[in-house]
Formats: structure tokens, sequence, C-alpha cells
């Protein structure tokens, strides 16, 4: 069983999912996928694991490394299945002990109202299109909302966040090219005080997290929405192209220490790319992961569910 | 979290010098170290296994020069085969026996296309020649009005057509970059997944269209083991010439740039180095070696340090200086031209092993904007004759820069201490600095000595003086 947008939001007795939605993004995956996907387990004959051959575990350690898990996280998989005395399948007792890394399933802080969430990354990981369908979900499950298009420095990213915004039917808030982006967070906040919306997501421009002036202004945009709103913003989100290498550790740190994230959204599933990343920065940083973005369609965006995540990293 | 490739063989091997020969065991640690460190860098797994192979051959009974420790000795050897690999192919563009030259960019979503797509034709612009921008993304939201902004900020023409129908749209844009007699016309496409087979067949289409003279794929530095599924298919569906490596800004180590050299063959062009628009650059391999091996790059460095520094300014601070004068303008200006080379930390960052010893080193970026507003909130008068600030100026100028005026005080006394140490060099004294840096031996002998150009060993001594 998946985990479903009501429980991500919290809602007790949310909207019932479709069929299609409820298949998650684990069937969905399966079913688009496969061929594409080379399961590591095919890679490691992991249906007659033999732990007392070393090469077999060597082919682990590749097989997780070239997932992007990294080589930290690796090693405390195989440090954990080494002490559970795993023989024959592989598979399972691997999926549970990475599902087991990722942590807790959990929630998305929107029970606040209005509740803020400011969207952060690196440049080019789906910011906006990740807040676009984040919006549209919210609004299904009844949930105003207002986005606020604190990107001030990419060319048309305005542009391209109010087109998602008229999709979705959220309020918007623009800005001009190159205007203060904490001055757009502060007008969102000021438009949402008159208490129309329950949710504001705030868009930010992508960065680099060696930027050390642009991390500065990020962090000038997080002390406005706080002073602005006491207990905001509810959720910092850092979004992660599962593309992504080991260089997604030092933007969760990086980010980690300018603006408190406190979830991750992995974009991009889709591809081949295994978004092993995802296992690296839950070990080492203890962040969770809240979204993941598996397609171009609306219902692509879905809850995190681990068990899920490492079923399809580890079978396909 | 990373420490320098060079710092941990050193450590496997220890530091003994001499003119041992690396022995069988010796290289063995010395290859685990390697293949951690180029998997830590995101180099893909099976290049990392190949090229430990490799460089596991060469370095079997290979001499250590006499000045090197084994670790420097596999160090060096490493970052030459690294240097040899990614170096093979030719960075420049092909041009078109008859103009114009088209260039194709393609790459997956968030890889940097459109951007790259106008940092190119900057690029180009400035080399003398009249690019023209066509918009074949039909895909993204507001992909059309980002390039034709760009466009306008670097005065090139953007060609894009009313139509949903990717393969239109190019026929019609280069048919008017052809009549405004365009020489180099740059084809922006939608980002893509290589698994997407019919936005993969549409590309094919495109390609077919353009009969592009290049056909550039755009990369992320920071890709992980997936760069080599992403480059190998793009190859067989629309077969790229060559490489653009976006966001090397960051930290990224950039190990994808050398999986998909060694598993398509094809060099990397041009790499993107920051936000701005000019900030594309053609290719260097052996700095690209260097970053991969966490080595630090000292040419850029020099190469950003003149970028910022313009010549006259140069002279004319040389100038002062040799005269023992430092005024509070000379302080501006140096703290400028330092501060113009992009976020201290990064600079310091590039010089080798100074990167690993700099992690936790907090560089206060505030603190030299604090030394600017007090400096700014001088006179004319002031900063040109220091001595005339008494007392209550000094409590004008704190006010006025929203300091303390202990803090304008130790800034009074840097500048004195500073021109002190300019009337020694003007008299040819060399001064001692506390704290030299180390930069570290295994930079000392030049691991890429040999790679150099002589126009870069001009550069290097004019930066130094």
């Amino acid at each position: 069983m998946t985990r479903t947008w009501s429980e991500l939001l919290g809602d007790a007795d949310g909207r019932r999912e479709t069929e299609d939605e409820q298949r998650g993004f684990f069937g969905r995956l399966r079913d688009s996928l496969t061929k594409s996907r080379r399961a590591l387990t095919g890679e490691l004959a992991a249906a007659a694991f033999d732990p007392a051959d070393d090469a077999a575990w060597e082919r682990l350690e590749e097989a997780l490394i070239g997932a992007d898990v990294g080589v930290r996280a690796t090693a405390e998989l195989v440090r954990r299945l080494e002490a559970r005395g795993v023989a024959g399948d592989l598979a399972g007792p691997l999926a549970e002990e990475i599902a087991d890394l990722l942590g807790e399933p959990a929630t998305l802080g929107v029970a606040a109202r209005p509740s803020v969430i400011l969207v952060v990354g690196v440049n080019g990981t789906g910011k906006t299109t990740t807040i676009g369908k984040l919006a549209q979900k919210l609004r299904q499950h009844d949930r105003s909302v207002l986005l606020a298009a604190a990107d001030t420095f990419r060319a048309a990213a305005e542009e391209q966040l109010e087109i998602w915004a008229r999709r979705a039917d959220a309020d918007f808030v623009g800005s001009e090219r190159g205007a203060d982006p904490a001055a757009v967070a502060y007008d969102a906040l000021e438009r949402a005080a008159a208490g129309a919306h329950d949710v504001v997501i705030v868009d930010t421009a992508g960065r680099l997290h060696t930027q050390a002036n642009l991390m500065d202004e990020l962090a000038k945009v997080r002390r406005v929405i706080a002073g602005k709103l006491d207990g905001a913003p509810h959720e910092t989100l850092l979004v992660v192209d599962a593309t992504t290498g080991q260089n997604g550790l030092q933007q969760a740190r990086l980010f980690g220490d300018a603006v408190g994230v406190t979830g991750v959204a992995l974009t991009k599933l889709d591809g081949s790319a295994k978004g092993g990343i995802a296992v690296a920065i839950a070990y080492e940083l203890g962040l969770p992961m809240k979204l993941v973005g598996v397609g171009e369609a609306l219902d692509d965006l879905r809850p995190f569910h681990a068990p899920d995540f490492a079923r399809a990293l580890v079978a396909g | 979290m990373f420490d320098t490739l060079s710092d941990r063989l050193q450590g496997a091997l220890g530091g003994v010098r001499g003119s041992a020969r690396l022995e069988d065991e010796a290289i063995s640690r010395a290859m685990r170290e390697i293949r951690l460190a180029l998997l830590e860098a995101d180099v893909n797994l099976n290049v990392v296994k190949e090229f430990v192979a490799q460089v596991r051959e060469r370095a079997l009974g290979a001499e250590v020069t006499k000045s090197l420790t084994p670790g420097q000795e596999v160090v060096r050897i490493v970052h030459e085969e690294l240097t040899a690999l990614m170096g093979a192919g030719s960075s420049k563009l092909a041009v078109a026996p008859s103009p114009p030259t088209v260039i194709l960019l393609a790459g997956l979503q968030g890889s940097g296309k459109t951007t790259a797509a106008a940092k190119l034709a900057l690029l180009l612009r400035n080399e003398g020649r009249k690019p023209g921008l066509v918009a074949a993304d039909l895909q993204r939201p507001a992909a059309i009005d980002q390039l034709e902004q760009l466009g306008r900020q670097i005065q090139v023409p953007v060609y894009r057509e009313d139509t949903s129908d990717p393969v239109g749209a190019v026929r019609a844009g280069l048919q008017r970059a052809r009549a405004e007699q365009r020489d180099v016309v740059i084809v922006d496409t939608a980002g893509r997944l290589q698994i997407d087979e019919p936005l993969m067949e549409e590309l094919g289409a495109v390609r077919r269209e353009a009969r592009p003279t290049n056909v550039l794929l755009v990369l992320d530095a920071m890709t992980g083991q997936e760069a080599v599924n992403v480059a190998q298919t793009f190859q067989e569906r629309v077969a790229f010439d060559g490489v653009v490596l976006t966001k090397l800004d960051g930290d990224a180590r950039g190990g994808a740039a050398l999986s998909v050299k060694a598993v398509t063959g094809k060099p990397i062009k041009l790499v993107s180095v920051g936000e701005k628009l000019d900030q594309l650059e053609y290719f260097h391999p052996d700095r690209m070696a260097s970053r991969i091996l966490g080595m630090g790059d000292v040419l850029s460095l020099i190469e950003k340090a003149e970028a910022a520094v313009e010549e006259d300014e140069q002279q004319a601070m040389e100038e002062r200086l040799r005269k023992g004068q430092f005024t509070f303008d000379d302080f501006l200006s140096a703290q400028r031209m330092l501060r113009r080379m992009g976020p201290l930390q990064g600079v310091l960052k590039l010089i080798p092993g100074l990167g690993s010893q700099l992690k936790g080193v907090d560089i206060d970026e505030a603190q030299l904007r604090r030394v600017e507003a007090i400096v700014l909130s001088m006179t004319p008068q002031e900063r040109r004759l220091p001595h005339v600030i008494n007392g209550s100026r000094r409590q004008r100028i704190a006010r006025g820069s929203g300091t303390t005026v202990q803090q304008v005080n130790q800034l009074l006394e840097s500048r004195k201490q500073m021109e002190k140490l300019m009337k020694q060099m003007g008299k040819g004294k060399m001064p001692t600095l506390p704290g030299q840096l180390d930069l570290g031996a295994p930079q000392a002998p030049g691991p890429n000595g040999g790679s150099r150009s002589k126009s870069k060993k001009k550069k290097r001594s004019k930066a130094r003086r």
C-alpha cells in the first residue's frame, strides 16, 4: 500500500484517491520503464546470493555505488546485511535496509493557516514544475493556494510559474525581474494575511549552494518570512534532481545550513536514474524525503514512500 | 568532507622520499584510494575500473622521481592519464564551409540548455561572429520567453515561431537567420529524458531538419552515475559531436565529464563556470583532471585574477605603491579587485591544498563589506590624507557606516601597517608576511608541467608580480 496525499498532508479523512493515484509511483515506474531500468537485482544475481563469495559482496557494493547511493551509505548497507547473515534471496533484505535508512514516513507541514512552504534548490532541478504540481494537488485536497514568484533572477521564471498558477487555479503574486525576492515573499504573506489562503508556496531562484552571496539572499528570504508570520516557513523543501551524483549531499548540507531544510523533493525519477542519492542524503544528514516526481503528468508528483522507493531501487 | 586524493595517497603510501620503485602492494593500496576518489567524484563505476587498471599498469615498476614521494608520483601518473584521456579531441567548434554554422543543443531537462545557448551566442559574438538563436523548446512553459529575454540582454536576435511543431520552428528559424545573414545559428531544443521514445524521435527529426555543423550535448556537472546512460543514448540517437558541461561553478567534482568522454569518445568543448552570461569558456583538460582529483585549480585562479584586474588599473596602483603611498582609495580599489573575482570562499578553494583546509572556515564576506562601508563614509580628503582623521571625524565615519569607532580605528591601523609594508617593498626589500600559505607539496613540481603552454607560463609570472 502506497502513501496517499491525505496521509502526507495529515488529513484524517481526506478525499479518496483514484485507483490510478493509488497505484503509486512504483507501479507507474514498473509499467513504463522496466525495459530501461536495469534493476540492481539483475546486476547482482540477488536470488542466489552467496555470503561466502567475496565477489558477490563486491558486486553488491558496485551496484549500490552505480545507483549513486554513495560510498558511506553503501558501506553501512553492506555492514547491516552482513550482520543479518543474509543468504539466498538478497532483494528483500536489501530493500528493507534501504527503507530503514530512509527513515519514518514524513508529513508535509500544512496544518497551520496559512502555511508557508519555501522551495529551494540548485538550478534546473525542477522547482517551479514541482510547485505547480504540488499546488494542483493541494487544490484537489481542498486547500486554497497562493504562489509567490520569488525567482526574480532567471529570465521568464515568473511567466512559467504564472502559467502553473492558472493551471492549478491558484492565486499568484508576481515580481519584476531583478526585484528583491524577500520583498516578493513579504508581499505574498501580506496577501495571505487577509485569510483567504491555506497554503503559500514561495518559489525561489535556483542557485548553486557554493555561491555565498546568493545563499545569503536566500537566508534573508527565510528571515523575512519568519519575521512576518510566526512559525513560518512551515516547510522548507529542497528539490533534488534524481540524476544528481554525490554532489547532492553537499547541496543538502549547505542549503540546510543556510535555510534549515525540512524535507526533500526528489524529481525526475522517471529517467533511468535510480535516485540513490536520496539514500545518501537521508542516511548522512537525516533529512526526510517528502515528495517524488516521476514524470511530466500531474499525478506523477507523489508522496514519498520509503518501502516503494527501496523496492523500485532494488527490484526495478 | 573530501580529502584531496594526494593527502589520501600520502596516507596510503607513506611520505618516504627516495628513488624506490613503486611496488605491487603499495600500488594496490594506492589504486583502492584512487578508485574511491573517482567514485566520490561521480565517475562511472565501469569507467573507474577500466581507468584504474590502465593506471595500475603504468604505475607498476615506475621509478619514483627523486623530488617526489611515492604518493605524489602516483598522483602525477593519475593526473597525466586523466588529462590525456580528457584532452583527446578538439574543443574547437566546427565551422560550416558555407555559412551559417548551425549548432544544435540537446540534453536532459534542467541541464541548462537555454542559458548555455545564450552564453554561447555571446561568446561567439565576442569572437566577431554574427550569431542568431532559434527557439525550439516548445515544451517547457515560458522557455521561449526566457530565450527572448536573454537574447535582448546580449543583443542577439531570437527567431521564434508560433507553432507546436519543433521541426517547423527550426525550419522557419533557420530561413530567417539565413535571410538576415547570420553566420552562426544556435538551436535551443526542449529538455528530454533519453528514454522518452517519442521525444527522442522528435529530436532526431529536428536534427535532420537543422543539418547542424555541431550537435552539443548539454550536461550538468553534478550528474551522477547516470551520465553514461544519458550520453550513450543521445549518442545513438543524435550523434553529438561534443559536450557543454554546465554548473561547474559549484563544488561538483564533475566526474561525469570523464565518464562521458570515456564511453562516447566525444570531447568536452565548453564549460559554464558562472551565472553571468559571459561565463562560458573553452575546456581545459588539465584543469578538469585536477578538479576531479580534488587538487584545486591554480590556473583558473590566475585567469580569474587577470580578468578582474585591468591592466592600467594594476599599473597605476603599482606606481603609487612604489612610492610608498597607500591611501584609502587604493585600499578600496584593492578590495574591489579582490571581490570582483567572486566570493572569496570560492576563490580560495581554487588554491591547491587550501580547499580541504578551508572546510569549516568561514570567510567573513560581511567584514569585507563593513570595511568598504567605512571607507565610503570618509570624505575624499580623508581617503587621500588619512592623517587628518581625528576623533570627531572617527565618530562621524562610524555613524555614517553603521560601525563602531573601534572598528574604524582598526581599519586605520591596518592601513598604516599596509603602507609600511609597501614602503619596504618599494625599497626592494621582501617583507616577511606572517603565516605564509603552505601550498602543499604535491603541486610544487607541477604534475601537469609538460602540458602547459608557453603563454600560460608568461601569464603566471605576470600574475605573481
